[in-house]
Formats: C-alpha cells, structure tokens, sequence
C-alpha cells in the first residue's frame, strides 16, 4: 500500500486484507479512515498516522505536564489531552506525607512524566517512577502539535541528532508536541526556529537537508 | 417579477446549477482547525477546537463527547444590520447544526469532552445555514476530529412553479418552497433536512434529488480544500 | 486566562537580554495587511492583519434620531466581539469587561479625532441623523486587538459609502471622514516595554497603554489598562515612540 493522503471516509481495504489499526473504522467487512492523514500498513495493521488533532496520549508515551492542582493525595496535571491526568503520591520518586503534595510540585510546576494507565472512561495515570522523569528547573518548553513529533524526532532519531548537534542544545520530547530545551540563548533561539520549520512543513520531503542547510547558515552567522 | 425568465434565473443560472464555490482549510492560526468557505455572495468561517475537557462539570456526557456549534451572524452580513448576539433563528440552526455534525463525529471516543465548532457568516446571500454545515465539516477533518465521513450540505427549492437548486436571496424571500439538506455523502444518510412552503410529493422528490445532486459536487470541493493543503507532500 | 510559568519565565529571561520571543526589537510592529471592501453587505469594510492576529470591521448605516444635545450631528456606535472563533479563551455570551473596554477606546479614538465628519450625517436637524454602526469581529488572535480593531475601523470606514441609494434617498456617495487617528499598544513586563504585543506578551504582561496619534503628531485619545503602573517618563517615551511608528503605520493604512 502506498503512502497517501486520506481523508475521513475513505476505504482503506477489506477486513481480510488487513487488521482495522489506528485512526480508522470498521463498517461491515470495510474499513475506512477517521480522519486526515497518511494511511500505512505496519505487521498487518492498517493505520492512519493523522496530520493533526490533539494528543491521545497512549501507556508509556513519555509526556510533559503541567501541574493544575495539588490534592492531599495527588496533583492533577495537564498533559494537554482532552482530559487532566492524575499524578498519585505512590507515582512520584519523594516520599509525600497527607496534605504536603505542593510542598514538592506546586500549580505551574512542569514536569516530565510517563502516561502509566488510561481506564474505558479516559481517565489517565501518570506515573514519575522512571529515571528520566523530573521536574523541569531551567530552560524552556516549546509546543508543537502533536502529529508532528514524529518529524521531530526522525526516523531513528536522525531528525533530533540533526537539531542536537546543530544547535549544541540539550532537547527532551515529550510525545504530547511539547520539547524542554537548555542550552545558550541564540543556541535555543536557532532550535525553536528549527523546530518551528519542522512544524510548518512537517508533511513536506527534503526536510531533513533544509533543517540542515538552515543550522548551517545559522552557525556561519553567529 | 418573474423569477425565471426563459429557463434562466435571476442571477443567470440554470435551474440545476450552484452558484461559484470556493473552499479553504485551514486559514486559522489559533484554531484546533478551521475553514473559509465563499458560496455565492456568502462568506462564513468556521473554527473547531477541541476535544477538550467538557466545561462546567453538568454539560459532560461520561460516555460520549458533546458536540456544541454556534452559527453566528455578523452584525454586517446582512443588509439592514442585524443586532449581535444570538437570535431565535440562530439558535434553531446552532442546535440542527450540532446534531447533524453529531451522527458522523466518533464521538464516543471522547467520553467527558467536548467540541466546540463556531460558525461565523460574514456575508450573507441565502443558504448560509448549508455553508455554514459544509465549512464546518473542513474545519472539523482539518481539526483531527474523527469522523466516518464528512458532512456537506446544499439548499434546493422551488421558484415560479420550477424545482431549482441552491436558492439565492429573492428566491428565498418569493419562492415557493426552500429545502435545506445535509448529508453524509458516502451513504447519503440524511443527517439535516427542513422544509417550508409547499411542494407537492413529486415536487419534494424532484427537489431533494437535485440537493443531493448538489451536495455531490460540493463534497468533491470538500476534499480537493483539504488535500490542497497538504498537496506538496505528494511532490515527492 | 494566564500564561504558563515556563512561558513567563522564558519571556522575562529574554527581556532582560534585551530580546522578544519572535526577534523584534522593543519599537518594532509586526508586518501589517490590510484589504478594504471584502464584505458586500456592508458599507465599508476591512480585513486587517498584524502578524497573526486578524480582525474585520463592518460598516452599517441606518436612519435614526440624533442624540438631544447633538441635534446637528450623526450618531456613531463601536462594538467589538471577542468571537470564540478566535481564541480558545473566548467565550460566546454578551461582551464581557474585556470587549466593552476595546470598544470604548476604539470608539474614542476615531470621535476624538473627528475622523467621521458627523455634522455631514445630518439628515434632518434635530429630527433625522444617520447612524454609523462599526461592528468589528476579532478572527484571529495572536495579541495586540487594540491596536488592530483601531486599524480595521478606520480602514473600513475609509471605503465606507452613505448608502443613499438603498434608502431612496438619491445616490451613494463616500463616507465623509477626515484624518484618521492611529492607535499604537504597549505592554510592560519584567521592567521593559514593548510596542505590538504578540499573544505570550499579551498574556504576561502587567500594565498597557494605548495611545491614538493624529496626522500632526497630536494625541486625540489614550487608555493605560491593567492593574500594574508606568512611570511619567515611561508614559512620554511611549507617546514619543507612537508619533514614529503611526507615521508609518498612516501610509500603509492610506496607501490604495
């Protein structure tokens, strides 16, 4: 199957040519797209990877949240999902007694987290169990959508090196569109235009020479 | 006045042709998606945002999300300024609109959220309610709400005795009959349709036939906006 | 709505280096489009855009009776919707605080300039006046409305026609209006001031001041909003840096 555009609505191949895979329908023995997007097949899976929408977040996907509210158990936090998630005390590499929660993260607080579970009725769990799970303390958070991170990254990674070596600037992506950042400021000035190029032609090909091309002229310059 | 005069309409037309179209995805800079769609002499905006969580606490479905357009009329789209704010007719045409985005949105995929679609006429010439749906519908696929088709609508009617399509303003205000209707167009489920004036049954046939006519084009229009915007992907 | 600590803190930071988010210097605009005439039904109309913030202002015209102790002269009427359309933190619903304030000094703005000529829109003295109504919808919000309301209605009204035909009352001719004012917003924060607010400075800013310069260079309105304060030399500075930057922002608005 080749790569295309499609749109909601479109048939995408019969239930015995291939499993109903993310971003698609099934009606009868068809299954059909749910929304804009480029259709591929993967292990037999018939996907539609969208070109935009919010994050749906999935168990594992690393994220970076926001704290909304401490609790006397728990903070809920905004993983910019439809819906806030809830970070227990159990999830959170501190020891927490009762009522201390904005002791240790505080409304406005970011975090770097991991979406731990998500029940029937959306409700979500994360979890700062894992190493790389802290609270943000300097740089800056940069926000794309979501459907973009894929480009961001690259396949395996070659995007991001790219950005890395390029800019000299310490980039964590959190799956959710949103990228904490350190580095020297015209360092991270460069890396958000970068990431802003990637954004706005994310669909396009030839992106990784162009980002490159741009880093350059950006280091010659300076 | 005669409406039609020797087999051509007021403005020209023939009696089954739509007036020019013209459609834009994704014009918005802050919106989760939007839509510019000219029809005729009529200009509309829509913008979607969302799924969000669903606010105050007592709208939320817990198996579904709830789906809110607004239609809306600029003070300045019509010729005699209309006072801004919501008025009876805008609120009728916000709650079929809702419902009829509704029927093909997942939308028990989004159990708790919400999305909101605002619908803005800037400039007014009849049938704004079906440009208004149409714009709609871009402006949710261009949002990334998943849906199992994508809505459109076309008006159809009857002027001096004559079934037409796509009716424009002294057709609606003389006419005889005025038939809004929105469709999925993969199936043809029928998913908004009003009537007012009076038809005979076969009128109503022969009228609903050349809506779904026009809704057919206009569906074609739909997706060229949509894969226009991502067209230089395919410029490999 | 407030903006998110890591955003704020990323502006201050910024600030003190001397720098904004998108590279413009503390006195520079974003690029301006504006395009007259693009709604039929109105009078007058136009679209303007300051970077990605876009508004459009409508032109309606009516016959009325003139206030009582204006008997001579038009009436006019300035309405901003904050359209939800626009920002995810618009809501529908009557206008709240916020719009009433961007109506009220765009108002004053194009009133205190005599920008419409209102002794022109006399009908019948005492009896008949023509009322000018500017409706301006927000569609894009990306900071700085006041600034691009003010644009919009002047540039809308600059193409505007008293629709005399449509009221049988002979032809149309052109809106009678003189020089328009030109309104220029500053925000505050973290101790430095800049000119065209994008959304982030919008949002973190603690004090604003707008101020409408005429063709001479004269002040005909201003408004300081927000609950932060500037200094009187702040305040001079700004009027200082407005009479430059509406010079230039007049030849963009009244070239054709």
């Amino acid at each position: 199957m080749e790569r295309k555009i499609v749109i909601p609505g479109t048939l995408l191949g019969k239930t015995d040519g291939g499993k109903q895979g993310r971003g698609t329908f099934r009606e009868g023995d068809n299954i059909y797209s749910s929304r804009l997007g480029i259709v591929e097949e993967r292990s037999g899976y018939i996907n539609v990877i969208p070109l935009s929408g919010v994050y749906d977040p999935v168990v594992g996907d690393a994220i970076i949240g926001v704290v909304e509210e401490a609790s006397k158990m728990s903070w809920m936090v905004d993983i910019g999902a439809p819906y806030p998630a809830m970070l227990r005390v159990e999830e959170v590499p501190w020891r927490v007694e009762f009522g201390e929660t904005s002791r240790f993260l505080k409304t406005g607080d970011v975090i770097v987290a991991n979406v731990l579970f998500i029940n029937e009725a959306k409700n979500i769990d994360i979890s700062m169990r894992d190493k790389h799970c802290r609270k943000v303390d300097e740089g800056i958070i940069v926000e794309i959508q979501p459907s973009k991170v894929p480009r961001v990254i690259g396949k395996s990674g070659s995007m991001v090196s790219l950005l890395r070596e390029g800019t000299g600037c310490w980039i964590f992506i959190g799956q959710n569109g949103r990228i904490w950042i350190k580095g020297k400021d015209n360092q991270v000035a460069t890396l958000v235009e970068a990431i802003k190029i990637i954004e706005k032609e994310a669909h396009r090909s030839g992106l990784t020479d162009r980002i490159s091309k741009f880093l350059k002229s950006k280091s010659e310059s300076d | 006045m005669d409406l039609i005069k020797d087999g051509k309409r007021l403005d020209g037309r023939a009696p089954d042709e739509l007036r020019p179209i013209k459609i834009e995805a994704g014009p918005l800079y802050r919106a989760d998606g939007s839509c510019y769609l000219e029809w005729g002499g009529n200009k509309v905006v829509a913008a979607v945002y969302g799924p969000k969580e669903a606010l105050p606490r007592h709208i939320q479905d817990s198996t579904k999300a709830v789906v809110n357009a607004r239609y809306n009329m600029a003070s300045f789209s019509v010729e005699d300024r209309k006072r801004p704010g919501p008025d009876r007719r805008s609120q009728e045409i916000s709650k079929i609109t809702s419902e009829a985005l509704e029927n093909v949105i997942l939308t028990e995929m989004f159990p708790r959220a919400m999305i909101d679609v605002c619908i803005e006429v800037l400039d007014a010439e009849a049938g704004t309610r079906c440009a208004g749906i149409t714009a709609a519908a871009v402006a949710l696929a261009d949002a990334g709400i998943p849906m199992r088709d994508i809505p459109v609508a076309c008006a159809a009617g009857k002027v001096d005795g004559v079934v037409v399509l796509d009716l424009v303003g002294e057709e609606d205000k003389k006419g005889d009959a005025d038939l809004p209707v929105a469709i999925a167009p993969r199936n043809e489920d029928i998913l908004l349709l009003q009537m007012d004036g009076h038809m005979t049954p076969s009128e109503f046939d022969e009228a609903l036939d050349l809506a779904l006519k026009g809704c057919r084009t206009v569906s074609k229009l739909q997706k060229e906006a949509l894969l226009k915007k991502y067209k230089t992907f395919e410029e490999e | 709505m407030g903006i998110s600590s890591v955003k704020r803190d990323y502006l201050y930071r910024l600030a003190k280096d001397g720098k904004r988010p998108d590279g413009r210097a503390f006195d520079e605009y974003r690029p301006i489009k504006i395009e007259r005439g693009v709604i039929n039904m109105a009078e007058g109309s136009a679209k303007v855009s300051i970077g990605n913030t876009t508004v459009l202002a409508g032109i309606k015209m009516d016959i009325g009776e003139p206030y009582p102790d204006t008997p001579e002269q038009g009436a006019m009427s300035t309405a901003v919707e904050l359209i939800p359309l626009a920002s995810p933190d618009f809501e529908s619903g009557p206008p709240r605080a916020n719009a009433i304030e961007l109506s009220r000094v765009v108002d004053r703005g194009i009133r205190e300039s005599k920008f419409i000529d209102l002794e022109k829109l006399c009908i019948e003295s005492g009896e008949k006046v023509w009322i000018v109504f500017i409706d301006i919808h927000v569609l894009d919000y990306d900071g700085n409305l006041f600034d691009a309301c003010s644009l919009a209605a002047s540039a809308a009204l600059l193409s505007a026609k008293v629709p005399n035909g449509r009221f049988e009352m002979g032809e149309d001719v052109p809106m009678p209006v003189g020089d328009p004012p030109i309104s220029c917003t500053f925000v505050k924060y973290n101790g430095v001031i800049a000119v065209d607010p994008s959304l982030d400075e919008d949002e973190a800013a603690e004090a604003r001041y707008t101020v409408a310069i005429d063709k001479n260079g004269d002040i005909r309105a201003m408004q300081k909003g927000l609950s932060g304060s500037f200094t009187v030399e702040e305040i001079k500075k700004n009027i200082n840096t407005a009479r430059v930057i509406s010079k230039d922002i007049r030849k963009v608005l009244l070239e054709d």
